[in-house]
Formats: C-alpha cells, sequence, structure tokens
C-alpha cells in the first residue's frame, strides 16, 4: 500500500506524449492554437517546478511568516486573476470590494477550517495550510468571476427594472433583490453541481493524490468530505459578501444609479 | 408644488424659473429630444441637476431623503417596466416598494377597471401586450395613491379612442382625491382637453407656459 511510484525523468517525459498528441491533433485539423499549447504546458511544468522547490523549503523550514507570505501571495494573485478574467468593464469601487470579499471571505473561511475542522497544531503547519488555502482560495476565486460577470452584465442589461422600481420608492436593496440573488445563485451553482458528481463521476483531485501517496481511501474521503464542506462555505461566504456590497457600487448616497469610473 | 430656478442639467435642460402648482393637472408639452423626461426624473430625483434649485413644497429637494420624496413624488417611465409574475403580482410590487399596506383583490380589480384592463388577476403579466403593460404600469402608481404623479407618455402606446378614456378617468381621480398630476404628453389634444396648465418645453428651455 505505502510502496509510492517516484517517477523517473523519462516516464516524465513519457507524459507529454499527450501534448504531442494534441499538437498534431490542431496541426491536422488547422486549428491555430499551437502557440497557446506549447506556452501552457512550458508555464504549467515551470510554475509547479518552482512550487515543488519552494513547497519542500518552507515544509523543511516550517515558519509562521512562510506561511503567511505565501496565503498573502495567494490571495493577491487570485484578486487580479478575476480583474484579468472578467471580461466586463469594472469600476475601481467593485474592484476593492471584490478585493475585501475575497479576503475576508476566504481566510474565515481557512482559518475555521484550520482551527475549528482539522485542528491543526501549529496552526500555520504549511503541509495542511497551504493547500487547503489554495482549494479554498481557488474555487472561491471561480465563484467570485462569475458573480462579477452576472452583476455588471445584469445592472446594465436590466437597468430599466432597477429605475423603475427607483421611481416607484424603492430603496437600492429592493431595486436589485432579484439581480443578486441570480448573481449568488449563478456563483454557487458549479460549486454544489460538483458535489453531485463527486466520487461517481470524478474522483477529486485531492483524493486522488492522497490515495496515490498511499494514503487509505477512508481517510482521503474524510478528507475530501470535509475539504468540499469548506469550499462550500468559502465560496458562498465570499460571493454573498461581494453581490450584498457589490451591488451598491451601482448606487450613489442619493439613491440614484450611477455607472462611474 | 415644485419650483425650479435657474435649473441646469448638462446640455439637455436650462429652466430660468418654472412653477408647478399642487393639485392640478400639469402637461408638459415639446418635441422628442427637448429634455421633457429629463424634467420629470429630475423632479423624481431618480437624477440631480447640475446647478440651480428645485424645491418640493419649499423643500430643497437636494436636502430632502430620495426615497421618502419618491414615495410621495412617484413617476412612471414611458415604457413601463414589467416585473415577473402575474397582474396581481405586478399591482401590488408598487405597494410593496414603497412600503405600503398591501390591499385586497377587490381593490385590486377596481383599479384595472380605472384603467380600462379587462384582465384577470393570475394572469401573466408579461404575456401582455404593450398597450396592456403600460396600463398595468398605470394602474400599479394608483394603487400606491402618492400626491404626485409624474406621467411620461402614460399613453404612448395606446390608441387613441382608448388613450381619451383612460387620461379622462385618470385625471378625474386625480382631482377627486386631490392630487397633483404631471404629464409629459406627444399629444397637444390631450393637454388641452386635460391640463390646468401646459408647458411648452424646446432645446431645454421653457418656450410657453399656459393657464400657471
Amino acid at each position: 500500500m505505502n510502496n509510492i511510484i517516484n517517477l523517473n525523468i523519462w516516464q516524465m517525459v513519457a507524459a507529454y506524449v499527450f501534448v504531442v498528441i494534441l499538437l498534431i491533433i490542431v496541426k491536422v485539423r488547422g486549428i491555430s492554437r499551437e502557440k497557446e499549447i506549447l506556452i501552457s504546458t512550458l508555464r504549467m511544468t515551470l510554475q509547479l517546478i518552482l512550487t515543488g522547490y519552494i513547497l519542500v523549503y518552507v515544509f523543511n523550514n516550517v515558519n509562521p511568516i512562510y506561511t503567511v507570505l505565501i496565503i498573502i501571495s495567494m490571495e493577491i494573485f487570485a484578486i487580479f486573476n478575476i480583474y484579468k478574467r472578467v471580461k466586463v468593464k469594472i469600476s475601481s469601487r467593485l474592484k476593492r470590494i471584490i478585493a475585501f470579499s475575497m479576503a475576508s471571505g476566504t481566510l474565515s473561511s481557512l482559518l475555521y477550517f484550520i482551527l475549528v475542522v482539522i485542528h491543526i497544531t501549529p496552526w500555520y503547519e504549511p503541509r495542511y495550510f497551504i493547500p487547503i488555502a489554495g482549494m479554498l482560495i481557488g474555487n472561491s476565486m471561480t465563484g467570485i468571476s462569475l458573480g462579477v460577470s452576472r452583476l455588471v452584465d445584469d445592472m446594465y442589461s436590466k437597468k430599466h427594472l432597477i429605475e423603475s422600481a427607483l421611481m416607484l420608492g424603492a430603496t437600492p436593496k429592493m431595486a436589485s433583490k432579484e439581480i443578486v440573488d441570480n448573481v449568488f445563485d449563478s456563483a454557487i451553482l458549479p460549486t454544489i453541481n460538483s458535489m453531485v458528481g463527486m466520487g461517481i463521476v470524478f474522483l477529486p483531485g485531492m483524493m486522488t493524490g492522497q490515495i496515490l501517496s498511499g494514503i487509505s481511501p477512508v481517510t482521503a474521503i474524510e478528507y475530501q468530505i470535509a475539504i468540499m464542506l469548506g469550499i462550500l462555505g468559502s465560496v458562498a461566504l465570499t460571493v454573498i459578501l461581494f453581490v450584498q456590497l457589490g451591488y451598491r457600487t451601482f448606487f450613489n448616497d442619493q439613491s440614484q444609479l450611477i455607472f462611474d469610473e | 408644488m415644485f419650483s425650479l430656478n435657474e435649473v441646469k442639467y448638462k446640455n439637455i435642460l436650462n429652466i430660468k424659473n418654472l412653477e408647478i402648482p399642487n393639485r392640478k393637472v400639469t402637461c408638459i408639452i415639446g418635441e422628442s429630444g427637448s429634455g421633457k423626461t429629463t424634467l420629470l426624473r429630475l423632479l423624481n430625483k431618480l437624477i440631480t441637476c447640475d446647478s440651480g434649485k428645485i424645491l418640493y413644497n419649499g423643500k430643497l429637494l437636494s436636502t430632502m431623503d430620495s426615497i421618502e420624496l419618491r414615495r410621495k413624488v412617484v413617476m412612471l417611465p414611458q415604457s413601463p417596466a414589467i416585473f415577473k409574475g402575474s397582474v396581481k403580482d405586478n399591482l401590488l410590487i408598487g405597494l410593496k416598494f414603497s412600503e405600503k399596506a398591501l390591499v385586497l383583490d377587490d381593490k385590486l380589480s377596481e383599479v384595472l377597471n380605472i384603467v380600462n384592463l379587462n384582465k384577470k388577476l393570475n394572469e401573466n403579466a408579461e404575456k401582455l401586450s404593450g398597450g396592456e403593460k403600460q396600463r398595468l404600469a398605470l394602474g400599479r402608481i394608483i394603487l400606491i395613491e402618492p400626491e404626485v404623479y409624474l406621467l411620461d407618455e402614460p399613453s404612448s402606446a395606446l390608441d387613441e379612442e382608448t388613450e381619451q378614456i383612460i387620461i379622462k378617468k385618470l385625471v378625474e381621480q386625480s382631482r377627486l382625491n386631490d392630487k397633483t398630476l404631471i404629464m409629459v404628453t406627444h399629444s397637444k389634444k390631450v393637454a388641452n382637453d386635460f391640463a390646468d396648465n401646459i408647458i411648452e418645453i424646446k432645446d431645454g428651455k421653457v418656450v410657453n407656459e399656459e393657464g400657471c
């Protein structure tokens, strides 16, 4: 059970055959994606190698400062990735809300998960802290990205409905309720859907990794269930913070609809 | 009453002095693009003027709470919004927005009668025709019973005959309940037949006032 197969360099090279197959397919079919495939394969390889060495160092030199620095850089990367991924124009006020929701939503879920659910000592143990943080932050980033696009789109396309409600004396909260609810729903739906297929349609990455590293599938499943619930909580918390604060950026203090900056 | 003094809004509106009396029917006429809708939006505080003063019953609009004002001075846009749900939901949503007590179905049917809309309360509002939607939205604001009705072309989707019937009922209703009615209309006939005052706007300026 605990005999882990260490991949040697030739076995790793053999795995790149899949990329070669993909390159041949796109070449034959005339789909001009070769450059993107090569760049993303290269980036994936270099980033993972670099991360591997950083993790080895951090695991061997356990220090709360390293853990905190890594979490901060993950958060910053995730926030800027949201700005980049969202195709619609976002105001600077909304950008600040995105950053605040991501940081406070993921960090509070993470601390609860680490301190209460798994109860790790010391709390900054990087072997647990970093991968769990990655999963919570990554999934919350996807949730908020979906939410931002939907919120901005709906506020523009349903401007007429919002204004009509304001004209009748509705508060901005009342006038945006339907939009806010829809945004929340669309942002958490992928997480809920992924829970439905879990264990049947696919074995999630973390669980697969643990099983491959020789841990009992039962233990791996316990962790997977806990982390899925943690992800659900983190996504829900970041998205609800985002929508509850985000819709307000479309109104000024006179309860007038504005599309600024 | 509304008093406007040296009111400017972008390049759209430039009003030196204008008074719109309470408990009267005022019609605002003028070509499209002349600034009529902008004027209504300013009175509803949906937008704020760049300079000048707007007073409602002696109080500066800029210092009044927007939500409170809009619950007294309700506006109906030219293409009225229909919300998801039934005719009943669409009538009641105005009361919900303005946080007023909901009413019984009898009252709702009475309002449908005022706006000449022969539809059942449980019908899907999104399936109504353009003219029917406009009348439903009109019914919605009648139900709120505000101090002032700001109506932007309330009959633009109606034929002339229905327009006359509905505006007549609306004006009667407004006079009966001592309400102020300020209505943008494309129809000079409507203005001449029903208005106590007529304000004509051209290129953002008041060019003519009758009866004020």
